[in-house]
């Protein structure tokens, strides 16, 4: 049996065999990991502009005029701060406070709710807020009828520009309009996975193929190249956005993971409050911290961190930084250890090589 | 693209035989298939490394790989450029960027090394 039968696609997975790109298993995803060179498109973003496929990204809708009280019980942050057109980085807990999912948070309408969840979670997500929907306020799994796209760095916005009416220089940082983008309907928001300024556009899927060509076409004045999950996972962690599975996952709580600003303990009832108030009053016990290393060697997920030589943590994320030249990682520590400018080893194939932890973010764009 | 007189292994090495020194290096394949290259672990001159295993290591963007030794024998060099420029890996893996030579101390177990037309068969180019 041929594995890539099962393999979920997105509407531009033709597009990107025909861009030679090197395709990957990405959580049950057939998924571009890079076009020509990580290193390439990573630059590209930093410098001009870089385009990304991100359909496997799911949507879910939340409607009705409880929808606003759904929304808040299941989410850590303030929903009802949000203004019409705004958007909001938040959790979705489970009851003992550990991360069930990072989401994006849409405000549509006062009934009208667009969440963006992560690929491999959509279908848990959608059960899971469904289960908490005791209002019952519609619940759409709406993945299906979107299409997603990412254009980022510091020429995104001239290049998306030159196929849409909607102003985009007047949509504040995680802020969306409805819109439209070659002539058809588009949500346009402010928001990225990469530390630049860029936009993510959602349309139909029938559409995405001929925006995707638009925006290239768009964007060849200025050097924009297709960019694979590769170069999203660099940008991403130089940036020190949580990727779930790695910095977050079902035992991580938001304060652990360095996330408490997405915790909002004033407001009602929610799912996980009770576990975070029990942990803020008791305080953490492992904390997520950013390291640089100093001998030769990359850290990887997984490996073991040492302190003195003895086990003290583990890394989430770790690689090169093509930005800044360094090998840089994340890792969980004893909340205790946690602070910048010691002196620890990660564990690399059986040897400790040493790393010094540091403030974070690891790059952070000059606005 | 694979020279007929270099030889071939599953795991993606090749070998050049001069004498009793094998110089041993990555493919083109597997170069392509590992992207970016940023770092190359060798083991130091001297050692001493077995046939089938681990001689280092070269990590992409991506992720990390082992080198497993074609050969067995002791490490007579390693190729100082890999530490300074590993992307050479990306460029010429066939050429400047070797990894080893190694002093074989058994030049028998190169029969079962593949000839350039059973790789690209291998590898299906």
């Amino acid at each position: 049996m041929n594995p890539a039968v099962s393999l979920k696609t997105t509407p531009l997975n033709e597009i990107h065999r025909r861009l030679g790109a090197k395709m990957v298993d990405f959580g049950g995803w057939d998924m571009p990991v890079q076009y020509t060179s990580i290193l390439e498109e990573h630059h590209a973003v930093r410098r001009a502009v870089g385009l990304f496929d991100v359909g496997h990204m799911g949507e879910i809708e939340v409607r009705g005029p409880e929808a606003l009280n759904l929304v808040e019980y299941v989410t850590t942050n303030a929903v009802s701060r949000l203004e019409i057109g705004q958007a909001q980085y938040s959790g979705l807990l489970y009851r003992h406070g550990g991360f069930a999912d990072d989401v994006l948070v849409h405000k549509v309408d006062d009934d009208h709710y667009f969440l963006c969840v992560n690929a491999s979670n959509q279908e848990k997500d959608h059960e899971h807020i469904s289960i908490a929907n005791s209002w019952k306020t519609n619940v759409e799994f709406a993945s299906d009828r979107y299409a997603q796209m990412a254009i980022q760095g510091p020429k995104a916005l001239a290049t998306l520009q030159k196929l849409t009416p909607v102003k985009l220089d007047g949509i504040r940082n995680y802020h969306f309009v409805d819109g439209e983008v070659s002539g058809v309907p588009a949500r346009v928001a402010r928001t990225g996975y990469t530390g630049e300024d860029g936009f993510e556009i959602y349309v139909a899927p029938d559409e995405a193929p001929a925006i995707w060509t638009g925006l290239l076409e768009a964007g060849e004045e200025f050097g924009i190249l297709p960019c694979g999950l590769g170069a999203r996972n660099t940008l991403r962690l130089e940036a020190k956005m949580a990727l779930y599975g790695h910095e977050i996952h079902a035992s991580i709580t938001p304060y652990e993971a360095d996330l408490g600003w997405i915790v909002k303990l004033e407001k009602p009832d929610f799912i996980g409050k009770r576990a975070l108030e029990k942990q803020k009053a008791e305080g953490i016990r492992r904390k997520l911290v950013g390291f640089e290393m100093r001998g030769r060697g990359i850290a990887r997920d997984g490996y073991e961190v040492l302190i003195d030589g003895l086990p003290a943590g583990w890394v989430t994320s770790g690689g090169p930084s093509p930005t800044l030249n360094k090998n840089i990682g994340l890792c969980y520590l004893p909340a205790e250890l946690a602070a910048p400018g010691r002196t620890i080893q990660i564990l690399i194939r059986n040897q400790p090589v040493e790393a010094i932890t540091v403030a974070t973010p690891f790059y952070k764009r000059a606005k | 693209m694979y020279p007929e007189n270099l030889r071939y292994t599953k795991e993606h090495e090749w070998v050049l035989i001069e004498g009793d020194t094998a110089t041993v290096g990555i493919t083109d394949h597997a170069q392509k298939e590992l992207g970016d290259i940023v770092y190359v672990d060798l083991p130091k001159a001297g050692a001493s490394v077995q046939a089938g295993k681990t001689l280092g290591s070269v990590e992409s963007v991506k992720a990390v790989s082992d080198i497993y030794s074609p050969l067995t024998g002791e490490v007579a060099e390693i190729n100082e450029l890999l530490s300074s420029a590993p992307e050479k890996l990306n460029e010429d893996p066939h050429g400047t960027a070797w990894l080893v030579k190694l002093k074989m101390s058994a030049p028998e177990e190169a029969g079962q090394l593949m000839h350039a037309a059973d790789y690209q068969a291998y590898i299906g180019e």
